[in-house]
């Protein structure tokens, strides 16, 4: 819970992470260089005194976890999003055991999800079953980028992850996060191409497909899809730390998504460890869109709380003190959501 | 004189790379900052290229690293061209490849289908959009009679003359969309307007193109100089045909 004038919020973090990136388990200069990418990535978007020293950053235990979300960064749920990355890493990035062991201890605060990679098959889909009942799985997290073998992507729309997703429904798996990536077959493509989760939020219109960094860098699509299914919803995973270096480039992407999605499908992420989520949280409940971007209209204390815990919360069923929870907006199921709030047109 | 020998200089390299457009970014390499070197040794030129991350898009990264070897090869005087894209994960394919002459389908195998053709027609259209509604949007501030609702009815010869409506019309002309003044300017890239009613949606979804390039150009150069210390120096402000919107507007409204 965070407290700020008065006004109370909710935390849920929808996309954290307990990784291994230390040079024992790195299984090639790719691990490496994945590592390194996340790190300036931390450095570059951090405020200076939230910057970690890289061998802190190589890994950082469950403890330190504990401590940077509850202890320290007013969270009150989060949801690990653990990602394979099976051709870069020995015992893999994500660290499932060690992950779900911390779940399972501490129950009311964080949800395990897990992974799934249609390229693995028939096995693939055993190990689904599986893992869907250790873990008690209501949700999982899909690296479409993820490497292969000799393949470097798949995509949500290939008839074998059809058949993933089929197992989902039956299993009761609804909320399906994707991160889309750089690499994907063929190159003749547009890598970071959203398209494929249209296809499957038509197909699969009883799963929810959070779709993680709302898109970025293909913002635009994102937006023009989700504004026309109501079972994809943005999470802000990668786009909130720019509240802090680029203000101005963030209140659009707020913007752009209020404008298209709407108050009721946008998740706060901090993207553990990534970035750590007090100082994120401070500045959203404290973030405004800057008035001379009057094609956007204000953001209000209750978008905040939606944003921040409650939509999360809702999808995850977890519960949310009475005095804390707020009704959905009464808004459009597609297209534009409140149109008319601020505009040039109306300038 | 009978015979010139044109002697190559670096500045004549850097020039050429200059026409080597990021086309997600939609800007020079050499504004971006991802030239790292230039090396000339009489007819022999060594150019590194250097991109954000390790894990840049590889059909981007080739065809800038593809579009940079063709242009320093076409300066005069110019030999043999050695050029590499350094620390990236697919740097030992893409410079064997180069060096070879392989092309992308020889160079990336099962990985690729038929062309880059499409890739880059599709960011040129992406390109188009955000210039319309750079063009647009500040028609939009500067007169504020104007609705949303009316900016179906533009022409190009209602936008100002200035950088804004030249980089319009450059991204127009490689479209192959018409550029004389009675030329409407909200159309798609196949030169369709929309109807009156869709034209505020237009305008919006114009705009979240122009932002999503906007931020992602911003977010690649401060990555390139978080990688590279000192790449900043080498890094040039954005021509001033795209000002990052929104403008300021407080002065003029009140």
């Amino acid at each position: 819970m965070y407290s700020k004038d008065g006004e109370n919020y909710f935390i849920v973090d929808a996309h954290v992470a307990l990784w291994d990136a230390r040079p024992e388990n790195q299984l090639n200069v790719h691990g490496k260089q994945f590592i390194d990418c996340f790190y300036d990535y931390h450095r570059n978007l951090s405020p200076e005194s939230e910057v970690w020293p890289y061998e802190e950053y190589l890994y950082q235990g469950g403890e330190r976890l504990m401590k940077d979300l509850f202890t320290d960064g007013y969270v009150d749920h989060a949801i690990f999003q653990p990602a394979r990355l099976a051709e870069f890493y020995a015992k893999g990035f994500g660290q499932t055991e060690e992950a779900f062991a911390l779940s399972q201890a501490n129950p009311d605060k964080l949800t395990y999800n897990h992974w799934f990679d249609p390229r693995d098959g028939e096995r693939g889909l055993d190990q689904l079953r599986a893992d869907a009942e250790r873990f008690g799985l209501t949700g999982v997290k899909l690296y479409t980028a993820d490497w292969h073998g000799d393949s470097r992507g798949w995509k949500l729309n290939d008839p074998t992850a059809y058949r993933y997703f089929e197992v989902c429904r039956e299993l009761g798996i609804r909320n399906i996060h994707v991160h889309k990536g750089p690499t994907i077959r063929p190159l003749d493509r547009d890598a970071f191409d959203v398209a494929d989760v249209d296809h499957v939020a038509t197909d699969f219109t009883d799963l929810n497909f959070i779709v993680e960094h709302c898109g970025l860098p293909r913002l635009e699509d994102f937006c023009w899809i989700a504004t026309q299914e109501p079972n994809v919803y943005a999470g802000l995973a990668v786009a909130i730390p720019f509240i802090h270096t680029r203000p101005r480039y963030f209140a659009q992407i707020m913007g752009e998504l209020l404008y298209w999605l709407g108050e009721d499908r946008i998740f706060f992420s901090s993207d553990y460890a990534l970035w750590t989520p007090k100082w994120l949280i401070e500045s959203f409940v404290d973030f405004q869109i800057p008035e001379d971007m009057s094609e956007y209209g204000p953001l209000t204390t209750a978008q905040k709380k939606k944003v921040l815990g409650l939509n999360a919360a809702k999808m995850y069923d977890i519960p949310v003190p009475a005095e804390l929870q707020l009704p959905d907006a009464d808004e459009t199921a597609t297209g534009p959501r409140q149109p008319e709030s601020a505009d040039l047109a109306m300038a | 004189m009978t015979a010139v020998l044109t002697a190559v200089t670096e500045d004549d390299v850097r020039t050429a790379l200059g026409s080597v457009v990021d086309p997600e970014l939609d800007e020079p390499i050499t504004d971006l900052g991802f030239v790292r070197s230039v090396a000339v040794d009489g007819g022999t030129v060594e150019v590194h290229l250097r991109l954000p991350t390790s894990f840049c898009a590889p059909n981007f990264a080739w065809l800038m690293v593809s579009d940079a070897r063709d242009a320093v090869a076409g300066v005069p005087g110019v030999g043999r061209v050695v050029l590499e894209l350094d620390d990236h994960s697919d740097s030992d394919l893409i410079n064997a490849g180069l060096a070879a002459d392989a092309g992308y389908r020889g160079t990336f195998g099962h990985e690729a289908e038929e062309s880059l053709d499409e890739l880059r027609a599709t960011f040129q259209r992406k390109a188009h959009t955000a210039a319309m509604e750079r063009a647009l949007t500040a028609l939009l501030r500067a007169e504020p009679v104007r609705t949303e609702a009316d900016l179906g009815e533009v022409t190009l010869a209602d936008l100002p003359a200035g950088p804004t409506t030249e980089a319009l019309l450059r991204r127009r002309a490689t479209l192959g969309l018409p550029v004389d003044g009675r030329a409407p300017v909200l159309v798609d890239a196949a030169g369709r307007r929309p109807d009156r009613a869709e034209v505020p949606l237009a305008v919006r979804k114009a705009r979240s193109v122009r932002i999503s390039i906007d931020g992602n150009a911003h977010f690649c150069r401060g990555l390139l100089a978080t990688r590279y210390p000192g790449a900043e120096d080498d890094q040039f402000p954005r021509a001033d045909d795209r000002p990052l919107l929104p403008v300021l507007v407080q002065e003029v409204s009140s």
